[in-house]
């Protein structure tokens, strides 16, 4: 199997809202020149492109139809699309890769979240005859997960607050957090609920934004960076979308993702938890112990691009070593109600 | 470096205007379950799953992927929902085939679908984004100038389009699961059909359909194990270009002539008409048929009606076209691109019955969506090379 590594990331700034439209150009154009700029590619370097991106997010058919028009896709691209975030358009291309199809790939993923009601949004995820016609939104299944895991003794609201102390603080370094600086626990834990027992800040805020990641296959990788980040094991699985057959309090999907993908010790996971309590079961179910650095951005709860956000956190962990500032990383990524599907990516420096 | 991947069996529903009988799972199931019964293999034997649909405004279920996971034997296996348009089903069938292709996976199962009776595709069409022109009436509405302009560029006689769905319909007519059947249709009564998009009339236009299709992919330790014929893919391609830019060609455009020379050169095909013994190519609208088959490289820019006019492109001709019936009879939208890889790997398998193409060993599965601008194709025989 070729080697391939993560070569180039960009974001854009997570902000509550964007003016930009629900097409994602405007978001994308600057972060494709950022990347590219940063990578010494031109977009005619880039062999394949793979996007991820939500119709119902953007409430239009065929968003990412526009979304094109940020790569220039004339002379025609070698391309394809997920409905579903951008680090599993990262996997498509990875795959196209893998292939040799391509040498280089870009990945990209966008979602204007302000556009609509969010939660509401969410809850048409849900089965469409028996479930979603009672329009249970987002934060209120969260919710019935977090509640599940403290009465089980699995943990408190504490634990909880901690997750956003830690996650606050470590995004002040991250110049485009949507969310960062200092907080105390005490003080979070007087703020009224949100959707009993999460508190507005146990939920990732809602964020309009873009992230984009470039791949490259050996051979190319070394020309393009010094330190590549090698993807050593990419792996993504789905549990049952039915929310009463599932439990909650464990993700087998991570778990299944995580051992086909050989995950064992990493310096640094960068999690996309979307709430407080399901980095506490991500963590689990990863196996992560202390001497891992979790999330150095800030995660999902500093900036939840949909759609982008879980591609954020592959590029986050990629920079990581990108950087020298660790050897080894995992990146993961979230989709569908209560942490549904699961993706890893797991990568080393060399 | 690619492995070898070949279609180990293919599964379709009865497509109809409402399917009120079944849900969007159960509409799956049914294509899944035809296609591992076409394979001999059981949800179980499946490694990975790939859906694709067009958008989800079709169905008003956001992600149904995620809801589907359980009806499609997905659960605790990777899932990827891809969506490239009215291409879509052609995509899923390449990535599905990618995965394999990569040595990712063993069996690979492509499921695509529209169930569009459960929403308003006039309505999720209509909508009014910000800096592009509305579609408003459709995607009738939006190709029909670009058929005016194939006619003015080709100077084609104006009854082609009407020879494409007399010959698709009674195609049809021939496959059990097509959603029109009307033997009788003749080039009168298209003619007499009332006019929707000038040029475009009734009978010249896809119906609205509930539909799905799979496929199941396998490696080549796969296909040597399966017990029936298997369809070998020989290439893949696709290409993207913007939906409006100066100096688009919509008659014949770059995205799909460079998708088409890409493929060609990917299966060592250097003259597709005579190599390519059948065709399953994206026909939404009738006239689309010669408009394709120029882009495809099959003729000469402004020629591709003299095939049709010459009986070329019916079963027995020189380029059989949608023997199936085609997406004019059929049109589960995220399905119908699926459904044209589906029937040119049942070509080679020699499975298509009443619609098979005799000594079919070579053969085209296309499709397209948004403004012209998303390519799909495969090439599948039956032999690997």
């Amino acid at each position: 199997m070729r080697d391939v590594a993560v070569v180039g990331f960009a974001e854009a700034p997570s902000v509550r809202r964007t003016d930009a439209t629900t097409n994602g150009v405007e978001m994308l154009v600057p972060i494709f020149h950022e990347v590219l700029a940063d990578t010494g590619l031109s977009r005619t370097d880039i062999d394949f492109w793979c996007s991820g991106s939500s119709d119902y997010l953007a409430g239009r058919a065929f968003s990412f139809v526009s979304a094109v028009d940020a790569i220039g896709a004339f002379p025609p691209v070698m391309e394809s699309h997920v409905e579903m975030d951008g680090a599993w358009a990262l996997y498509e291309a990875w795959v196209k890769v893998l292939t040799g199809d391509a040498d280089v790939a870009l990945a990209y993923g966008f979602g204007k979240s302000s556009a609509g009601s969010l939660r509401r949004v969410l809850a048409l995820q849900l089965d469409p005859y028996t479930v979603a016609p009672l329009w249970p939104d987002s934060v209120s299944i969260a919710a019935l997960q977090a509640r599940l895991g403290i009465e089980a003794g699995r943990w408190t609201e504490r634990d909880m607050a901690e997750v956003v102390v830690r996650s606050r603080a470590a995004a002040r370094t991250n110049p485009r957090a949507q969310l960062a600086g200092h907080v105390k626990a005490d003080e979070l834990l007087a703020e009224p609920y949100l959707a009993d027992p999460l508190r507005a800040h146990d939920c990732a805020p809602i964020t309009d934004g873009a992230a984009v990641v470039i791949i490259a296959a050996e051979g190319r990788a070394h020309e393009i960076c010094d330190r590549p980040a090698w993807i050593t094991g990419f792996e993504h699985r789905i549990d049952s979308g039915s929310l009463g057959s599932r439990d909650l309090l464990t993700s087998p999907s991570t778990v299944a993702a995580a051992t086909a993908a050989g995950l064992h010790s990493v310096h640094v996971a960068e999690l996309h938890a979307p709430f407080t309590h399901q980095e506490i079961v991500l963590r689990d179910a990863l196996g992560l112990g202390d001497a891992t650095r979790v999330s150095p951005s800030g995660g999902a709860l500093s900036g939840n691009a949909m759609f982008a956000a879980g591609l954020a956190r592959i590029g986050w962990a990629a920079r990581q070593l990108l950087s020298g500032d660790a050897s080894t990383a995992l990146g993961h990524a979230t989709s569908g109600p209560a942490l549904q599907q699961n993706l890893v990516c797991v990568m080393e420096a060399r | 470096m690619k492995h070898r991947a070949a279609v180990l069996g293919t599964g379709q529903t009865h497509h109809r205007s409402k399917r009120p009988d079944v849900s969007i799972a159960g509409l799956c199931r049914e294509a899944v379950d035809r296609a591992l019964g076409d394979a001999g293999l059981e949800l179980a034997d499946i490694d990975a799953v790939v859906v694709g649909k067009a958008p989800d405004l079709f169905e008003g279920v956001m992600m149904p992927e995620l809801y589907l996971a359980d009806a499609l034997g997905a659960v605790g296996k990777p899932l990827l929902r891809v969506h490239t348009a009215g291409s879509v089903g052609g995509a899923t069938g390449n990535v599905a085939a990618s995965l394999v292709q990569a040595g990712r996976h063993r069996r690979v199962l492509a499921v695509a679908f529209e169930k569009q009776s459960e929403s308003n595709a006039m309505w999720a069409l209509s909508i009014m984004p910000p800096f592009a022109m509305p579609l408003l009436a459709g995607a009738g509405g939006y190709f029909a100038p670009h058929v005016r302009s194939y006619i003015r560029r080709s100077g084609a006689p104006t009854d082609v389009g009407a020879m494409v769905a007399v010959k698709d319909r009674r195609n049809g007519a021939l496959n059990p699961y097509a959603h029109l059947q009307q033997p009788d249709i003749t080039l009168e009564s298209v003619q007499a059909s009332p006019m929707l998009w000038d040029p475009v009339r009734y009978d010249e236009t896809c119906p609205s359909s509930d539909g799905a299709c799979a496929v199941v992919i396998g490696d080549q330790a796969a296909a040597e194990a399966s017990s029936g014929p298997v369809a070998w893919i020989r290439a893949t391609s696709m290409r993207t270009e913007p939906t409006m830019f100066s100096g688009k060609d919509n008659v014949n455009p770059r995205a799909g002539a460079d998708a088409a020379a890409a493929l060609w050169a990917q299966a060592g095909i250097t003259n597709p008409l005579e190599q390519i013994d059948v065709a399953e190519i994206y026909v939404p609208f009738s006239w689309f048929e010669p408009m394709w088959l120029e882009n495809l490289g099959f003729a000469p820019p402004g020629q591709g009606w003299q095939f049709t006019q010459a009986g070329e492109t019916e079963i027995g001709g020189a380029i059989p076209v949608n023997p199936s019936g085609g997406v004019l009879c059929s049109n589960p939208i995220g399905a119908s691109g699926l459904l044209r890889f589906a029937e040119s790997a049942m070509q080679v398998m020699g499975k298509a019955g009443q619609h098979q193409v005799a000594e079919a060993r070579t053969a085209l599965g296309h499709a397209y969506g948004g403004g012209s601008q998303y390519f799909s194709m495969w090439v599948v025989a039956d032999t690997p090379d």
